[in-house]
Order: structure tokens, then C-alpha cells, then sequence
């Protein structure tokens, strides 16, 4: 049986511009939320969302960024990140044993309205040549690839807000099944403009708190109304166990298992039941018993809806022990990235032994009936503990980290 | 079509700036010897980067089979030269 640990982390986030600082923020329980001072935005139903605290340019040259989609450029310092902090820059890696799996839920978005615009407005000889390469939806990972000299294979797996804990699924499938050794996998997204906003307000799904950006994402609460759009990347090294041991790496947990199921239900309604099954799955392949996991960092999105059902089913497939959280409440909805952070606030809960809070939790709902780590950070010794990511589309992933 | 006719001087000039924004060329290295793909590291999508901000700037056309045939720095200031009238 092959092993799969977490070598590196990665991370550029409305906390912070990197991981310690991302870690912190969420410890602290600070809200990333602020409102949408733009001028695009004056006309908009919602006004909030959870802006990137560090502008990727402090990292990103200014004549690459000609070249990359913000989703790339945010993609690439996360890579880079923990690609440097799993101390692979001496690791002496074979190209063809390191693979990528990078997703973004909605890709280049932000490319393909601006240079619409350029079309509209200049005609077609002044849309930019880097177009295609920059919305296309692997984009992300193809950057990446690239930077790190990925030979063992490239994915872009796209699944809406389950994007990136899918590509820590298939990160692990691809060394369970040798084809690599090392895999950088997570996600990007960066969609903060008004098409994309006004499409998920008119579907009712957005918070619409706009004179009080930092209580806007409130998952459980009497009074949420909505998630609050997030741009952001997080990125993790996963790693063959025994290649780790071998060179020496600190390992902050182990992936053990990853679940992954579809609805065949509705195209954005969630059925409970893929979820269940999800979760069941994934303890199922990581051999961990439900009374083991001590804490599920939940997809709770702070919709009305989706939040409760997802207590359901956590209730009934894992129980009613776990100490729940969502990141969310801080961070807002990271879409294709939000798998991949919060994987990162579940294997950094592990390897601390710390739950990070869920803010605004101040009138629950009557139906929440499981432990919330609510309002302040929550020292916990965990054995094993559960992230959860649900997409439009039916997609539902659970991961099951241990501790190393 | 151009109504503007710029000296040699103030095309070199032009295209140094262009080439500084869409290709982070150093604005010292881009003189007219230089040529754009070997010395001065343009690869091929920048260059039409390069060629459209180039005709906006000058008012001139530069069809894309002519663009083969620009070579260095100095080719294409000829090129816009003789294009100005």
C-alpha cells in the first residue's frame, strides 16, 4: 500500500499573501470581506467580497502579467510556495516522477471579459495574442508545469467549487497508482468582476450584507443569507511516503483517503446523499473509522440552504462528535481554490493541534446540532479530520487527512 | 494613410518604449542592430504584441506577411519610414 503525505503548503488568500500569514489570520479569526469600491460595482445587488490581501504584482514581474490570467499569477505563487517550503529546490527530483494537478472553477474569466471588451471597442486585430493561453481553464496548471518542470503529467480537473480538493484526489491517485512521486496539487481562482457576480446574484445565492462586509459570510448562523465571492490559490505537495522519508522531509500529515461522488440529481440543487456517500467513501479508502475524525472543516458556504444539509449529512455519515468549521466565514467562497485552502486549515489543524474558528456564528440555527468552533480557535489533539467540497454540477469530494 | 511622419530617431525611440512594455526589453539594449527573436529575447506572440502597438503608434499598416521580413530593430524603422511616406 502506498502512502501519501503533505510535504508542502502554499498559499495567497484574502488573509494573507502566503501560508503563516493566511494561518494566523484564520487563528485570529479575521474576516477577509471588505466592500467592492470599484466604480463597476456601484450598480451592483452585491457590493462585498473577499479581495486578495497581497496584490499578486508584488510577486509576479510587471511584463509577465501581461502573459497570465490573474487565476495563473496567484496559481504560480502558491505552486512556488510550497513547492520552496517542501524544500524541493534541493530534492534533486526526477521531472518525469513530479506531476501537477491544478484546477480553477470558472478559468480566465476575468481575460475573456476584458478582451471582449477590446474587441468590441478596437476591433479584432487588437485582441491580445496571450488570449487563449490566459482563459484557458488549465491554464493554471499548465503555468505551473511549467515553472516547476512537471514532466509526469499536467491535469486541470475543473469541478466548480469542488475543483481543487478533486485535484488533491486525483494528486493522490496519481502516486497510489506510481505514476509520479511528487504532485503539486490545488487550485486557483480569481473571478472578483461584475459578470461573474451579477450571474450568482441573480440566482439568489449571494449575501447580499452590504453595509456589513465582515459579518456578510456567517455559515450556520439564524441570519446568513448567501456566501461572499473570494479570489485566492492554495497549493500542497503531496509526496510518496517512502520518498519523503528519504530525503528527509518534515511532513505536516498524511492524505489517506479521498472520496469522490456525483449526484445525477440537479444541476446546482445538492442531493444529501452524494455527500454521505462521499464521506463514507473517503474514510472507506483511508481505513480511518468514523469515531476517529476528530474535525470536519465543512463546505459551508453560509447559503440557507446548503449549510444545514450538509450538518445532516455529516451527522449521519460521520457522526455527531467532530468539531465542525468553516474557514468561510473568513476567507468568503473561494470556488475552484476553496478545496485546496481548506485542505491547508485542515492539515495545519493536525499538524498544531488547533481548529481555526467559524466568525459570525452568533445566533445558531435551531437545527445545528454538532460542535462549532465558533467565534474563537479550538486546541484539539487530532487523530484524523475531514474537508469537504461540494460543486455546482452534483460533485462532492471528501478528504480524509491523519496525522503524521 | 499616415498624416504623421516621425524622424528615425523617433521611431527608434517608439519602438524602444513599446518593446519595454510588452516585452521588458531594456530601453538601452533595443538600437537598431539588435535583432528582435535572437537578441532582444521577443517571442512570437509579443511580437505581434509589438507590430499592433507599433502600427496604433505610427499610423501605419504592417500586414502580417511583411512582419517575416523585420528582422532587427533597424528593419522595422525602415519599414515604418518608408510606410509614413
Amino acid at each position: 500500500m502506498t502512502d501519501v503525505v503533505v510535504t508542502g503548503l502554499g498559499a495567497t488568500t484574502p488573509l494573507g499573501g502566503d501560508v503563516p500569514s493566511t494561518w494566523r489570520a484564520l487563528l485570529d479569526g479575521v474576516s477577509g470581506v471588505g466592500a467592492l469600491t470599484q466604480e463597476w460595482a456601484a450598480e451592483l445587488p452585491v457590493r462585498i467580497a473577499a479581495q486578495l490581501a497581497v496584490d499578486p504584482g508584488e510577486k509576479i514581474p510587471r511584463v509577465r502579467q501581461r502573459r497570465l490570467d490573474r487565476s495563473e499569477q496567484i496559481a504560480l505563487i502558491a505552486a512556488t510556495e510550497a513547492f520552496a517550503d517542501a524544500g524541493m529546490a534541493d530534492a534533486a527530483l526526477d521531472p518525469e516522477r513530479l506531476g501537477v494537478c491544478f484546477g480553477s472553477g470558472i478559468g480566465g474569466a476575468i481575460t475573456l471579459l476584458e478582451q471582449d471588451d477590446i474587441l468590441e471597442e478596437k476591433g479584432p486585430r487588437r485582441v491580445s495574442p496571450h488570449t487563449v493561453p490566459m482563459l484557458m481553464p488549465n491554464g493554471p496548471a499548465a503555468w505551473v508545469g511549467l515553472e516547476l518542470g512537471a514532466k509526469a503529467g499536467v491535469h486541470a480537473p475543473t469541478s466548480a467549487c469542488a475543483t481543487s480538493s478533486e485535484a488533491l484526489a486525483w494528486g493522490l491517485d496519481m502516486i497510489k497508482s506510481g505514476r509520479a512521486d511528487v504532485v503539486v496539487a490545488g487550485g486557483a481562482e480569481a473571478v472578483v468582476h461584475p459578470l461573474p457576480i451579477a450571474g450568482f446574484a441573480s440566482m439568489k445565492a449571494m449575501s447580499t450584507r452590504n453595509d456589513d462586509p465582515t459579518r456578510a459570510s456567517r455559515p450556520w448562523d439564524r441570519n446568513r443569507d448567501g456566501f461572499v465571492l473570494g479570489e485566492g490559490a492554495g497549493a500542497v505537495v503531496l509526496e510518496r511516503a517512502d520518498h519523503a522519508a528519504a530525503r528527509g522531509a518534515r511532513v505536516y500529515a498524511r492524505l489517506a483517503g479521498a472520496g469522490m461522488t456525483s449526484d445525477a440529481f440537479d444541476i446546482v440543487q445538492p442531493d444529501p446523499d452524494g455527500g454521505i456517500r462521499a464521506m463514507r467513501m473517503a474514510m472507506r479508502l483511508a481505513d480511518v473509522a468514523a469515531t476517529d475524525i476528530g474535525h470536519v472543516n465543512a463546505h459551508a458556504t453560509s447559503t440557507p440552504v446548503g449549510d444545514m444539509g450538509e450538518v445532516r449529512g455529516i451527522s449521519e455519515a460521520v457522526g455527531t462528535h467532530p468539531v465542525l468549521t468553516s474557514t468561510k466565514s473568513m476567507t468568503g467562497h473561494l470556488l475552484g481554490a476553496a478545496g485546496a485552502v481548506e485542505s491547508i486549515a485542515v492539515i495545519m489543524a493536525l499538524y498544531e493541534g488547533v481548529i481555526p474558528p467559524t466568525i459570525n456564528l452568533d445566533e445558531p440555527d435551531d437545527a445545528l446540532n454538532l460542535d462549532v468552533a465558533a467565534h474563537t480557535a479550538r486546541k484539539a489533539e487530532l487523530t484524523a479530520a475531514m474537508n469537504n467540497s461540494f460543486g455546482f454540477g452534483g460533485h462532492n469530494v471528501s478528504l480524509v487527512f491523519t496525522k503524521s | 494613410m499616415s498624416t504623421v511622419k516621425n524622424t528615425r530617431e523617433e521611431i527608434v525611440e517608439g519602438l524602444s518604449e513599446i518593446l519595454e512594455e510588452v516585452a521588458g526589453v531594456d530601453p538601452k539594449e533595443a538600437t537598431e542592430d539588435k535583432s528582435f527573436t535572437e537578441e532582444l529575447d521577443v517571442d512570437s506572440l509579443s511580437m505581434v504584441e509589438v507590430v499592433v502597438a507599433a502600427e496604433e503608434r505610427f499610423g501605419v499598416k504592417i500586414p502580417d506577411d511583411d512582419v517575416q521580413s523585420l528582422k532587427t530593430v533597424g528593419d522595422a524603422v525602415s519599414y515604418i519610414e518608408k510606410a509614413q511616406g
